[in-house]
């Protein structure tokens, strides 16, 4: 079980969730199960998201394992100057 | 001077830490190194760009005719000479970074490139380049972020709806989207406070003011493949931006970087170089595209300028309860401003329990911005850092303790998500509270004030090779161009990795054929990202060199140690074999001595920083001068410690030009009056002192030797440390920037009313 | 489109170039010459990149017509070093980390030479003001000063053993 917490941004897919338990082993499911529990999230965490696990912010994320209790965001993938 | 966490038990280096000479110093104390406008190619030709002189307009026809008859022009171009990547069905970025290098059908701001020209000199380009007969449509145009957001304001892009906008709009606006940040609960957070302030910050676009304008130098050949030679942050991804302009594969492209003369983001995106390789491929012949100071003004990517609406609440006992912060960045031309990661970082220092964070990027017409050291953290800091320092005074409470009080720390959730790692926030404000500037009284007539900032860092894709020489020598080679002295870092790695002396280490940077992929040089993450390749290299040669030793004493590798650059037997029978002498003999123990490694890197670790800064305001004159400067850093671990106060010194120095003079001055018709050196004033060496550096060393537990990106937190806090020490010392709190002389005396002078 | 045949001396040699008409030096050091160390920031004597010497006076090279350096004694960055050994300046710059990009490094160099030539004891607000004509985006100019500086102390001590 993994904890996946919501940035208001996304509130209009995800309405009054703000946290979620959920069972997913990588981020490449995660997504997959959350595109299924709110229709159209799967497009908004596209190419220009990162995730962050248990803190550590990744911008390839997508084929990453989810290690069991961790704690999942995600972010605006940020440029640098 | 350093402060480093746990200094007894901190490891003890060798090289790393010491300020050896940067491996390209000589060249550039010599005239020797050769940046982007340095190459001479037989048979170059000169380049020269048209731009519109209007600020939003119709392109009704462009007659290349004249031009193309003038004496010694060999190429005219136009957006018809690059691919529609529209019609291809490109992504929307990549639509707008084409139109952005070449107008197709509209002109969005002054300068905005409409022909390109190459010709045997400049003055016969720059003349052919004016003869070009562009028909225009004007219309109207917006500037700001008030006038685009207007009711019935024109709209820039008539397909854009707002993305993030709740609900989602029914029209096209000029608002590109809408980044949200919420915890807990706004009211009840501002019930809990007892001071409630509330304020509005406006602030200007500004350049990054790097000294060598934009440049390059493309030679096409007649196999649909060309070398370009320019400055740039990044010539990866530079390579495949100009590529995807002209509807070419990346690897037709070889892009050699030159020695780039400053960027600080701004040169991690293209302008010319899709022109220069067009124009070569046409004329059959290598062109050279320079910019001049104007069209660096007028035509590259300053960043936003903004308006914030900030509301803070605190309790008498120094509890920041709730914040509010709304704003609104200029993206200029098409979308992009950092508005997104301002939202991310305005209160990221703090550990907040109630917050709304939202932010809007806005289109108008002017050129689209480009990043600038830690984009969008400087801007949103302004503000914040203000409005803390105000909440300080109506507590009555010193503004370190307020910040110490409030300041996220490991574990604490930040303001954008994740839980933070181990940070150095509060070790920076300590190393302030507790320095000698801090500890001095305010000299007689001055003001003092401070303020901190962040900024994320990034690790990314690097790859490095690593080589050794017959004579033992140790050859680093890497893909990230070096803006700050990175060289100088990666050398210092090699000497301490392999223990021998850092001058028998070369740094090189490699083109995009001869060396594998590399991000940009930017987020801060050279020393980091590049820097891990590098010791992966390495390392992986350690162990070959220790087989080697083993094969030449016939033992077992275990029985060898690599030891202070030697091969030692464990047992201490064997003469130690040194890198030399190991490479001598390379052919018989498995051939040359080589590795090259790649990796996506991780566990970049945040930068915080607390600048403390003393100025005197000649209340007659509205003229404010910094009389001492302080600045620490969280370095995490400095490499170079010079290049590390290099950085330091010159992001605060950037703060302080944004502070006091630097901003976009548009006339009403949209035009930039200001587009020199002379009326964009930039910090000159007689406007400061010296800026003192205490380099805080927090390490980052996920780097082998606990670095830190350390390019860009410092301009984060320096406009709002200095608004605060106007305050203390004229009683005048200043909102907008500049804040110039002009302004400043005009606060002063209503004083009191 | 006439050109301007131009005699003058430059780094110590002899040099003859013909001039772009209205062409300025700096064009003219870095197109016909070949001295690529003199560097073009702005164009318009703003920023001191193109720092020469011309006589023994610093100027920008961008505000001088080519033909007026006629007959004239011009030493750019590249006629700073000796064969085998740097200026103290040079030295001091490196050492002081007094460049990041370097790019205006060149101008710095000239300019401080053209003041230690002149005042070989300045103090830092001297050094401050005798460099405020040359732009630095990079470094803040602390370690710059500081370097400058430090060659000076360095010069007076060597020319008072000689």
């Amino acid at each position: 079980m993994i904890t996946v917490k919501f940035s208001a941004s996304l509130r209009d897919l995800t309405g009054e969730d703000d946290e979620i338990e959920i069972d997913a082993p990588t981020v490449r499911r995660l997504i997959k199960l959350l595109d299924e529990r709110y229709p159209g999230i799967g497009e908004r965490l596209n190419d220009a998201t990162s995730v962050a696990i248990n803190g550590e912010i990744l911008p390839d994320a997508i084929y990453e394992d989810i290690p069991d209790g961790a704690e999942v965001h995600f972010l605006a993938t940020i440029a640098g100057g | 001077m350093t402060m480093t966490e746990d200094p007894k038990n901190a490891p003890s280096y060798k090289w790393v830490g010491s300020r050896s000479i940067r491996p390209d110093g000589l060249d550039k104390v010599t005239g020797k190194a050769r940046f982007g406008a340095d190459l001479k190619l037989p048979n170059m030709l000169e380049g020269a760009v048209t731009r519109s002189p209007h600020a939003h307009a119709r392109i009704v026809s462009i007659d290349t005719s004249a031009a193309e008859a003038m004496p010694g022009v060999h190429a005219v171009i136009t957006a018809a000479d690059l691919p529609d990547l529209a019609e291809a069905g490109a992504k929307t970025d990549d639509v707008f970074m084409s139109a952005k290098v070449l107008a197709r059908d509209k002109v969005l701001w002054e300068g905005h490139p409409v022909a390109a020209v190459a010709a045997t000199s400049r003055e016969q380009a720059r003349a052919a380049a004016d003869a070009i007969d562009v028909v225009y449509e004007t219309l109207p145009h917006v500037l700001t972020v008030d006038e685009a957001l207007a009711d019935g304001a024109p709209v820039l892009h008539d397909t854009m709806i707002t993305k993030g906008a709740d609900p989602v709009p029914e029209h096209a606006s000029n608002a590109a989207s809408r980044a949200l940040h919420e915890r807990g609960e706004l009211d009840k957070g501002f019930a809990d406070a007892d001071l409630v302030l509330e304020r509005e910050y406006t602030t200007k676009p500004v350049h990054q003011g790097y000294i060598e304008p934009h440049a390059c130098v493309a030679d096409a050949g007649q196999d649909g493949r060309a070398e370009l030679f320019v400055s740039s942050q990044g010539h990866f991804s530079m390579r495949a931006m100009t590529a995807t302009t002209l509807g070419w594969e990346p690897s037709q492209l070889n892009v050699t970087p030159a020695e780039i003369g400053g960027g600080f983001g701004g040169k991690t995106t293209i302008y010319l170089e899709p022109l220069a390789v067009r124009l070569s491929t046409k004329a059959g012949r290598p062109v050279r595209l320079v910019m001049d100071r104007g069209e660096v003004f007028k035509a590259t990517g300053p960043t936003s300028g903004s308006r914030m609406k900030i509301k803070m609440g605190v309790t008498n006992d120094g509890q920041i309860t709730a914040a509010e912060v709304w704003m609104a960045f200029e993206a200029g031309a098409f979308p992009g401003s950092p508005v997104g990661a301002a939202a991310m970082t305005a209160i990221a220092c703090y550990d907040i329990p109630n917050f709304v964070v939202e932010g809007f990027d806005v289109v108008c017409n002017k050129p689209k911005v480009a990043a600038y050291r830690a984009p969008g953290a400087p801007i949103i800091a302004y503000g914040i850092e203000s409005i803390i320092d105000e909440l300080a005074k109506g507590i009555e409470m010193d503004p370190i303790d307020l910040r110490l009080k409030n300041a996220a720390v490991e574990g604490t959730q930040a303001s954008y998500g994740p839980q933070f790692p181990r940070i150095g926030f509060v070790e920076t404000l300590e190393a302030i509270r507790d320095s000698e500037h801090y500890k001095s009284p305010v000299p007689e007539g001055c003001g003092r004030g401070m303020a901190s900032g962040f900024w994320f860092n990034i690790g990314g894709n690097s790859t490095a090779t690593v080589h050794i020489n017959e004579d033992g020598n140790v050859n680093v080679i890497t893909g990230s161009p070096d803006i700050g002295g990175s060289r100088a870092s990666m050398a210092l790695f090699a000497a301490e990795e392999f223990g021998i002396d850092v001058d028998r280490v070369s740094a090189n940077i490699a083109d995009t054929q001869t060396i594998g992929f590399n991000d940009v040089t930017g987020g801060s993450r050279v020393t980091l990202a590049t820097g891990s390749v590098v010791i992966d290299c390495c390392r992986a040669i350690k162990e070959d060199l220790r087989r080697r030793a083993a094969k030449t004493w016939d033992c077992e590798v275990d029985d060898v140690e690599w030891v202070d650059g030697q091969a030692q037997h464990a047992s201490g029978t064997e003469t130690p074999l040194s890198l030399a002498d190991l490479a001598a003999k390379a052919p018989r123990t498995g051939g040359p001595i080589s590795v090259t490694k790649s990796n996506n890197v991780r566990g970049a670790g945040a930068g915080f920083t607390t600048q403390l800064v003393d100025v005197e305001v000649d209340d007659e004159l509205g003229v404010c001068r910094v009389v001492r400067y302080t600045t620490a850093q969280d370095a995490g671990k400095a490499i170079h410690p010079s290049y590390v106060e290099g950085q330091m010194q010159g992001g605060v120095v950037q703060g302080i030009g944004w502070a006091f003079n630097e901003e976009y001055i548009h006339r009403p018709d949209g035009t930039l009056d200001n587009p020199s050196f002379l009326d964009y004033r930039i910090p000159v060496a007689s406007d400061l002192p010296m800026i003192e550096t205490i380099v805080v060393e927090v390490p980052n537990p996920n780097h082998p030797y606990g670095v830190r990106g350390v390019g860009e937190a410092g301009i984060v806090p320096p406009m709002a440390a200095i608004a605060n020490a106007i305050d203390d010392a004229v009683d005048c709190r200043l909102v907008d920037l500049p804040m110039s002389p002009v302004r400043l005396l005009d606060a002063i002078n209503q004083r009191g009313e | 489109m006439s050109r301007t045949h131009v005699s003058c001396n430059i780094n110590g040699d002899d040099v003859d170039f013909l001039s772009e008409s209205g062409g300025s030096l700096l064009n003219a050091l870095r197109d016909d010459v070949g001295l690529m160390g003199v560097k073009e920031g702005c164009g318009t004597g703003d920023c001191g990149a193109c720092s020469v010497l011309m006589d023994d006076r610093v100027t920008c090279a961008c505000l001088i017509f080519a033909p007026e350096a006629e007959g004239r004694s011009i030493v750019t960055i590249e006629g700073l070093a000796g064969a085998d050994e740097l200026h103290p300046l040079q030295q001091c710059f490196l050492e002081g980390a007094a460049l990041q990009c370097g790019v205006c490094t060149p101008g710095f160099l000239m300019a401080a030479k053209a003041l230690l030539d002149n005042n070989p004891n300045p103090t830092e607000t001297e050094v401050r003001y005798a460099l405020a004509g040359n732009l630095c985006r990079c470094t803040g100019y602390d370690k710059i000063i500081r370097s400058v500086l430090d060659a000076a102390e360095g010069m007076r001590q060597n020319g008072a053993q000689a």
